[in-house]
């Protein structure tokens, strides 16, 4: 049952719960996650490492393996459920509508193809094409992220980092998919190679008109071109909404300390935040909000129950005791 | 192509090495061959005595420096020197005749070995957590560590001995007239009991080095996103997965095929096959000097070869080492 | 740290396995004058009683021979008293019974005892070989891989240029130059061919260790390289040394074997290698004497087997993509 506003969205995540099992249990690396994304929209994930942030990736591409499933939930994608979808219709799904751009500094290409051949391999996979007409394919593919043509035939080992990612960006577009999901694209590079791939980014996404989940743990980096911010703790989403807002006026403790753990480079001298103590083990999460423990605001109530995402604006929510959710128990 | 310098290099060095030492043990080892040699002569012409002692080098007259560049020149000669057990057969005619029995048998049991091995091995890692996979592995296990020549002695008694299948020895029947369709027949029965040793008790090593080679690059995020990309799977289990595995099984085979002159000795023993292996061992019984020295060069140059061909290989398959070399 | 490896050593299967059948053999050798009901190499069974005190000189009283097999000789000694000796011939050839476990071999000795005692000197070689040869890797490639330069280059060619020496022929003619035969020679010749090939292994574990940053960062505080060497690159490599100790003990295991087989080696000591020589030159192929080569290839095999068990073992604790899933 979906009425107008919603059938706008692209994907709607509703009650996601996905992990791995384990001798000892269930890892919740995905904890009843939920959000909107609407056609050409870019949402921003971020949160620290091993908070679940690639595991709700791969399990929005079902690509989750052996014991890494999904749980429950629902992933409705222009009105169809990908949880429970078959293989071979998920298949026709499978980087044809969404795609995903790997963290390149890791061994995402294959170093014993050259790059043409990685991505004309993708255009052959899905379609009888002739072997000319998946070569201009991919040179188009490549010219749009500024790779020249003669480089072809390079070999991944022959490319410097930023060219790596570039070439991975070229082979998650190449099928046109109308959803890109982007893990931690710009981690392993330099500032200012950074800077180039997220402008070419925004700028491939005015032209072609994809929506884009960018994952990472870098907040900044987030700031000038998300519409719409996820922050994501231990499995769950602690505070979520239109990205303006959450910037102005970030809510959740954790939100507080993320965005005060990157200095300014204006305005007066302040010391440097941080956040005191680390991530939860994710097979025993603390009792209550899984915060508590290293929250300068924890009280009582937070150790005793968990904050569900509340609104507090149309387009801001949170998940804290501080804000809201107080009064319902 | 400094990697290509450098590995000719290594070749050419490797390869004097073993001819200075090929000629530097018998002259330094205790006991003293060339008296036994002597001894054994006793009833032979002066002449043949002459040129026994010229083909060993015993000519201890000259200066060793002499002595050894007189060896080089006639290495490059191609003299090797006069049989002693086989007087008076030239070393290098014995060499002729059991070399092609020796490359036919090993050579080919060596590729047959490794190119089963592999799929199996790539099979074996394909399909990690079934019991057929457990099973062949553990197999494999146990049946590669029994001593091969013992693995030659049990085939011979069971398929030879107790039900003659096959026959118990020899290359082929010596009735039989050489290039006829009988001739080649009996030469394939006669080689496939030995084959068959060398291929079982090689073909674990090949199986789990490409198991674990796959198990690591399956491992790898290029062939999640080749999943991902929505690839056929013989494509990524060939072009993404098998290809990167196999590189470091491809030293380890050009090593193996050099060691097909070499190894197969203890084969050769067992099944009385006459080849190179066989030439030397009965050459090391009758304390055949020249004999020895010979084939043990013979082998040590087969093998650098034989490496240094695999150093190519990888060359060619592996675009990272054409660049920089690692 | 030690305690960790250990127990997930022993909870893992397959080194189980391997540990189990090693410490049978282990106890078999150790224990083997217990075990062994004859001596590996007699072929009669003395037994010796006193009939009765007498005085006189040495004197057959009575020989009697009771079956094909066994005599019986009272005789009297000077003085003191009179023995019995009875015997007994072990049957020659003769397949596995109640007596002979393991039968017996052409010139009557019994194979049990042969096998039991054997146990001794196969695994004694293996471990002392593979401890030798394993040393010796160790030693030249943390020198190597941690002193560069021109120590490297040299270790390094020499390494590969022995590497390629074929080692079986290379041992042959060796074995056949020298005229001490025995089991220190066969050590000395097995190890000093297995060397190149632990020593590549270890080497480019100690390079790729040496940089990593935890080792740079000591070098740059300026720790002293024995420092450096044996408390931060050595305890990372444990599992690759155990592994080239396994490796190398098999290998010696079994050049042991091939050497004992090709009689190059001292043919009177009993090894399972012997008894594979005895075999063969006895015919016990074509004689239908199957106990006689059949166990010693399953033991070596067993043995072997153990080994690369526990090899698998260590490659799984290390390299936790292989672990069953």
């Amino acid at each position: 049952m979906m009425n107008r506003q919603e059938s706008e969205q692209l994907l709607q995540c509703r009650n996601l719960v996905a992990g791995y099992r384990i001798k000892s249990g269930f890892v919740h690396a995905v904890d009843d996650v939920s959000f909107d994304l609407e056609r050409g929209g870019f949402l921003g994930i971020a949160g620290e490492s091993g908070c679940g942030k690639s595991t709700l990736a791969f399990a929005i591409m079902r690509l989750l393996k052996d014991n890494a499933t999904i749980e429950n939930g629902s992933l409705f994608f222009k009105g169809t459920d990908l949880v429970g979808l078959r293989e071979e219709e998920m298949k026709k799904i499978r980087w044809v509508d969404i795609s995903m751009a790997f963290q390149s500094a890791m061994n995402a290409l294959n170093p014993v193809l050259s790059i043409g051949e990685q991505l004309t391999d993708v255009i052959h996979a899905h379609g009888e094409v002739r072997q000319s007409e998946a070569r201009d394919r991919a040179i188009e593919a490549l010219k749009l992220v500024d790779i020249p043509r003669d480089r072809f035939n390079s070999y991944p080992h022959q490319l410097s980092g930023g060219m790596k990612q570039r070439v991975m960006i070229a082979m998650a577009l190449i099928l046109n998919p109308d959803l890109i999901i982007m893990d931690e694209p710009t981690t392993a590079l330099d500032v200012v190679v950074q800077r180039t791939i997220i402008e070419k980014i925004q700028e491939l996404r005015k032209s072609l008109g994809f929506s884009v989940i960018f994952i990472t743990h870098d907040l900044s980096l987030l700031v000038e071109i998300s519409d719409t911010l996820a922050i994501m703790y231990a499995g769950k989403i602690v505070e979520y909404g239109n990205s303006d807002e959450l910037f102005n006026m970030p809510l959740h403790p954790y939100t507080i300390g993320l965005m005060n753990s990157f200095p300014s480079l204006t305005g007066k001298i302040t010391r440097m935040g941080g956040i005191e103590g680390k991530p939860p083990d994710l097979l025993n999460p603390p009792e209550g909000c899984r915060f508590h423990p290293r929250c300068p605001h924890a009280m009582d109530i937070c150790e005793k129950s968990c904050p569900a995402l509340q609104k507090v604006d149309p387009r801001h929510s949170v998940a804290c005791f501080l804000h809201k959710g107080a009064e319902n128990l | 192509m400094a990697y290509f310098a450098r590995k000719i290099g290594l070749l050419l060095f490797a390869l004097f090495v073993a001819v200075t030492l090929n000629f530097f043990i018998p002259r330094m080892m205790p006991g003293d061959p060339a008296q036994d040699l002597m001894d054994k002569m006793q009833g032979i012409p002066l002449e043949s005595l002459e040129a026994i002692k010229a083909a060993f080098g015993v000519d201890s007259t000259d200066p060793l420096l002499l002595q050894y560049g007189k060896y080089l020149l006639n290495l490059i000669k191609g003299d090797l020197g006069i049989s002693i057990s086989r007087f008076p057969t030239p070393v290098g005619r014995v060499l002729q005749v059991a070399v092609p029995w020796t490359v036919g048998l090993m050579g080919t049991a060596t590729i047959i070995s490794f190119f089963l091995g592999t799929i199996i091995g790539i099979g074996v890692a394909w399909k990690r957590n079934t019991k057929l996979a457990s099973f062949t592995v553990g197999l494999f296990i146990f049946v590669r560590s029994f001593p091969y020549f013992w693995l030659g002695l049990l085939l011979i008694y069971f398929l030879a001995f107790r039900i003659p299948i096959f026959p118990l020895g020899n290359a082929y029947t010596p009735q039989l007239e050489r290039g006829t369709l009988e001739f080649f027949l009996s030469v394939v029965k006669h080689a496939i009991l030995p084959a068959l040793t060398i291929v079982i008790s090689s073909m674990g090593a090949w199986i789990l080095t490409m198991r674990n080679n796959m198990i690591n690059v399956l491992a790898e995020d290029y062939i999640t996103v080749a999943e991902a990309k929505g690839l056929p799977l013989r494509r990524i289990k060939t072009l993404y997965a098998a290809k990167n595995a196999i590189l470091p099984s491809i030293t380890g085979f050009a090593m193996s095929l050099g060691f097909v002159v070499g190894g197969g000795l203890l084969t050769e023993m067992v099944f009385s096959y006459p080849g190179v292996g066989l030439m030397l061992y009965q050459a090391v019984q009758s304390k055949d000097y020249p004999l020895m020295q010979a084939i043990f060069l013979f082998i040590s140059v087969a093998v650098l070869v034989a490496n240094f061909i695999a150093d190519i290989a990888v060359l060619i398959l592996d675009p990272r080492v054409r660049d920089g070399g690692k | 740290m030690f305690r960790d490896v250990f127990s997930l050593f022993i909870e893992n299967r397959k080194a189980l396995i391997g540990l189990i059948i090693l410490a049978f053999f282990s106890i078999v050798a150790i224990f083997a004058p217990l075990i062994a009901p004859y001596d590996p190499k007699t072929n009669k069974v003395e037994v010796l009683s006193i009939v009765e005190e007498e005085i006189g000189r040495t004197k057959t009283v009575e020989r009697e021979e009771i079956d094909e097999f066994t005599e019986k000789r009272v005789y009297t000694q000077s003085i003191t008293t009179t023995y019995e000796k009875v015997t007994t011939k072990l049957p020659l050839n003769a397949k596995p019974s109640r007596n002979h476990l393991l039968g017996t071999t052409r010139a009557g000795q019994d194979l049990f005892s042969q096998m039991v005692y054997g146990t001794r000197i196969t695994l004694a070689v293996g471990l002392i070989t593979g401890l030798f040869t394993t040393l010796l890797a160790l030693t030249l490639a943390l020198v190597a891989g941690y002193f560069g330069g021109i120590v490297d280059d040299i270790i390094s060619l020499f390494t590969n240029v022995f590497l390629v020496i074929p080692s079986l022929p290379l041992m042959i003619v060796i074995a056949a130059y020298i005229t001490v035969k025995g089991v220190i020679p066969i050590v000395l010749i097995l190890g000093l061919t297995s060397w190149p090939w632990p020593t590549r292994v270890l080497r480019s574990q100690v390079v790729s260790l040496k940089n990593r940053d935890f080792v740079r960062v000591s070098r740059i505080l300026g720790e002293r390289p024995l420092y450096i060497v044996f408390r931060e690159i050595l305890p990372n490599m444990i599992s690759l040394v155990m592994a080239s100790f396994f490796t190398s003990t098999m290998a010696a295991i079994m050049g042991e074997a091939t050497l004992e087989f090709l009689g190059l080696g001292n043919v009177s000591v009993v090894s399972w290698g012997t008894i594979l020589y005895w075999a063969q030159n006895s015919g016990a192929l074509l004689s239908g004497a199957w106990w006689w080569f059949l166990p010693p290839g399953i033991c070596i095999a067993l043995i072997g087997t153990s080994f690369a068990l526990m090899n698998f073992a260590i490659d799984e604790i290390s390299n936790p993509k292989l672990r069953k899933r």
